[in-house]
């Protein structure tokens, strides 16, 4: 059994949500600059070189990246054989967020009561939490600060078995064709398919944390990815939906065995806004 | 080459605005999101003043991040407009001449943003920090209470932006989209 304490999550937490939203990973930058080489649209372009500048700018001069510093997502996966002391898991992690949030001029976004009085929490807690129980005594943290604009765009299908990979591919291209120039595209698309419900909507949040442009291990789907890529990008809605050749600078997609009856698909968009980190305690 | 353009807009510069076109704003403009447009829409509908005078003005759909110590605002790009379009029309009758979000806007508000003469403009979102170099003063001046949602008037250089909806019926989300689809 391996002691973690609970203040080195809170610290932990806010440090990485300090630098995610106030610096662009480098997986990003390389798919933006490789992006503004392939797009054709001369205001495409200039879209990508603002993007380009404005991540200069918010490391350098500490502005955050985006006025939506998002929703606080948080992964946990927790070794089995950690023990978490001096503290709680979860209160750790929200005080974690509370502190990035507050300190780090971050707006805080999250209301309570969301179908009524919509009001602000105030420093952005409670954080959306998803934990996975691992072999180990290690404690690996990822934040994905998500901003509305993108997530707002999510989409779930529970399409007919029959539909197969098609089917597929029509839903994700569709969810982006519709989604237009709302979540501040080029995007980046996770994409969760098979499980339930749930769990295809949780596979696709989590796509969004692989490296960008890093295909698929799984061959299949690596090469589904591809054809959602390609399609997505004749699309025509480019940076920032001006018109142009880059919708999407990658597809994730994830997988998972299915009931017999079901072929569940969800999509989960990504604002070229890519903010997340990662550590291991 | 972008245009550098006045605000407040005038008629003739808004008669040379077309969709596609990259400017560069200077000048005042307001601030308002969805709560402060439920507000002033609803003030009107009980035959009540505007906070501020409207006509000829620009609205910049926005909310910041806070601002650090030293600085007029913190990370300052874009909302999606969307969320404004029950209330646009309204104020595009009271005189409200530009608009800067992002996003596609509803028909509604495109018939009556030609119909009023005015134009939508596209800030490029997620760009908050460079877009808020352009920001030189930032005041609160009406509903303070709704916090991060009050009405502020900003002094703004340069504010790069692009014309999406102009008087000609032009649109760029659907005239680019159009181009590039293959
Ligand atoms: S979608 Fe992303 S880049 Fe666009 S405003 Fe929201 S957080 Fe910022």
């Amino acid at each position: 059994m391996r002691e973690i304490k609970a203040g080195a999550v809170t610290g932990a937490i806010s440090n990485l949500f300090n630098q995610a939203n106030y610096e662009l990973g480098e997986d990003v930058l390389t798919a933006l600059k490789k992006a503004r080489q392939e797009e054709e649209s001369p205001l495409g372009q200039e879209v990508i070189d603002t993007i380009l500048k404005n991540a200069d700018i918010a490391s350098n001069e500490r502005i955050p990246l985006c006025q939506d510093c998002g929703v606080a997502v948080v992964f946990l996966e927790l070794g089995q054989d950690a023990h978490i002391v001096d503290g709680d898991l979860y209160t750790a992690v929200n005080e974690g967020v509370r502190q990035a949030y507050d300190e780090g001029y971050l707006r805080k976004s999250m209301v309570a009561r969301p179908f009524s009085e919509r009001i602000n929490t105030g420093d952005n807690t409670p954080a959306v939490i998803h934990t996975d129980i691992v072999p180990g005594d290690r404690l690996k943290i990822t934040v994905l600060p998500k901003g509305g604009g993108a997530e707002n765009m999510a989409r779930l299908g529970m399409l007919l078995p029959s539909a197969g990979r098609r089917g597929v591919v029509e839903f994700v291209v569709n969810a982006v064709d519709e989604a237009w120039s709302k979540p501040c595209p080029p995007v980046i698309i996770g994409v969760g398919i098979g499980g339930t419900a749930e769990k295809a909507a949780s596979l696709a949040k989590h796509a969004l944390l692989r490296k960008v442009g890093e295909p698929s291990p799984d061959s299949e789907i690596a090469d589904l990815e591809r054809e959602i890529l390609e399609k997505v990008n004749n699309l025509g809605i480019g940076p920032m939906g001006y018109g142009g050749r880059i919708t999407a600078l990658s597809v994730h997609a994830e997988s998972f065995p299915t009931h017999i009856t079901s072929l569940p698909v969800a999509v989960n968009l990504q604002c070229h806004s890519a903010r997340h980190r990662e550590i291991v305690l | 080459m972008a245009k550098k353009v006045k605000l407040p807009l005038t008629e003739e510069t808004i008669a040379e605005l077309k969709a596609g076109d990259n400017v560069l704003l200077s000048g005042t403009l307001y601030v308002a999101r969805d709560a402060a447009h439920k507000r002033m829409v609803e003030a009107l509908k009980r035959g009540e003043p505007l906070p501020f005078d409207i006509k000829g003005q620009t609205l910049y759909y926005m909310g910041p991040s806070p601002a650090p110590p030293g600085r007029p605002i913190g990370s300052a790009g874009p909302t999606t407009s969307t969320r404004m379009d029950m209330y646009t029309p309204r104020l595009l009758a009271e005189g409200l001449k530009g608009m800067i979000g992002k996003g596609i806007r509803s028909e509604e508000v495109k018939t009556a943003t030609k119909k009023h003469k005015a134009v939508y403009l596209a800030a490029v979102g997620g760009a908050g920090a460079l877009i808020s170099k352009s920001i030189i003063k930032s005041d609160i001046i009406a509903y303070a209470d709704l916090g991060p949602e009050a009405i502020l008037r900003l002094e703004v250089t340069d504010l790069p932006a692009t014309v999406i909806n102009d008087i000609y019926g032009g649109d760029l989300y659907v005239e680019g989209k159009a181009k590039y689809r293959k």
